[in-house]
């Protein structure tokens, strides 16, 4: 478990998908030198105890992230604006993972 | 008698492969492999269980999965030699169970059609395991042999030193010849024109050669062990022995 060792393995952000028909959801990341180790590494660390039935794993480096330093411009709260809100549906029974 | 024997073989092959993975916890090179080893291990472990709790039941009175783990000694332990050999580097634990795997993988297969309904469910529950172990294994197995001059030279002399094993999985005794008779087992010779094929495909993917080495003196289907595993079952035992009875 050397930590110097694999500061060369790029980091990959795995997804999960729990049961058919829901999103993949991010859980977390590894290390990995290739693609196919990836998928194995995370597949080791978080699907081993019936957690998915796919995965997703994709280079860190790959995701483009909002910068923080903006995000009163781009996430400002929005309860003062009542026309931005679905507040005049009603969600129909049975529908459970709107 | 001779079905306990037999089963026996697959058990403490499962559980001494247990055993040596497991003992690369705290050691692994990256924290990913820890967990993957480990992973193997706990899988292993779970088939010995329930292979030991079936070989076990043949006795009079029943013997017990941790009778059979933790109170015989080397000599009536039945695993493959091919298991027993110690961690050495990544490579060696890796060819060990590339294979490993590619045997288990294609007995299981033919332990679906067991006549022993235990063995035939084992195998139905197990079969997913081995053949991701064969997986696992063979990625790593092919990025060493076609990795870095020293990966590939580190796996080349782990499949040189391992080969030798490898006879006693196909090799017919009379255990082996009773239970195919009787549709407990498969015949293991036809086994291995199989496992050679996909061995040497992988290899030769790998750009590693298929060894020629001369088959072990060994025979540890048959209790013949190397000094090797009688450190590892004083490690596995030591505890259950010292403080019979003791759980948490």
């Amino acid at each position: 478990m050397s930590n110097a060792s694999n500061q060369g393995w790029p980091l990959y952000e795995v997804f999960v998908r729990a049961k058919a028909g829901l999103d993949h959801r991010h859980v977390g990341s590894v290390h990995a030198p290739d693609d196919e180790l990836a998928l194995q590494h995370a597949r080791e660390l978080y699907t081993r105890r019936m957690e998915g039935v796919s995965l997703w794993v994709v280079r860190s480096s790959a995701i483009v992230a909002s910068d923080p330093a903006s995000s009163d411009a781009l996430f400002a709260p929005a309860q003062d604006k009542i026309y931005r809100h679905p507040t005049f549906y009603t969600v129909p029974e049975g529908v459970d993972n709107l | 008698m001779s079905q306990q024997e037999y089963i026996l073989r697959f058990a403490d092959t499962a559980l001494i492969a247990s055993q040596r993975l497991c003992e690369w916890v705290g050691h692994a090179p990256e924290l990913e492999e820890e967990l993957a080893l480990a992973n193997l291990g706990l899988d292993m472990l779970g088939q010995a269980r329930k292979l030991l709790v079936h070989a076990g039941s043949f006795s009079e009175p029943v013997q017990s999965e941790d009778d059979l783990a933790m109170h015989r000694s080397i000599g009536e332990f039945r695993n493959l030699s091919l298991v027993e050999q110690p961690n050495g580097d990544f490579a060696f634990t890796i060819v060990r169970q590339v294979l490993l795997s590619a045997w288990q993988e294609l007995l299981y297969s033919e332990l679906l059609h067991s006549s022993d309904e235990v063995l035939a469910d084992f195998a139905k529950t197990h079969l997913p395991e081995v053949s991701y172990h064969w997986r696992y294994a063979s990625t790593w197995f092919l990025r060493m042999g076609d990795g870095t001059e020293e990966s590939h030279r580190r796996a080349q002399e782990a499949l040189d030193t391992l080969w030798r094993f490898t006879g006693e999985l196909f090799t017919v005794d009379a255990v082996d010849a009773a239970a195919q008779s009787s549709g407990v087992g498969p015949d293991l010779t036809q086994l291995q024109p199989l496992w050679l094929s996909r061995v040497a495909t992988l290899c030769n993917e790998s750009t590693l050669f298929l060894p020629t080495g001369k088959p072990s003196r060994w025979f540890g289907k048959q209790g013949d062990h190397g000094e090797a595993l009688g450190f590892l079952l004083a490690d596995l035992q030591s505890l259950p022995r010292a403080h019979d009875g003791a759980s948490w």
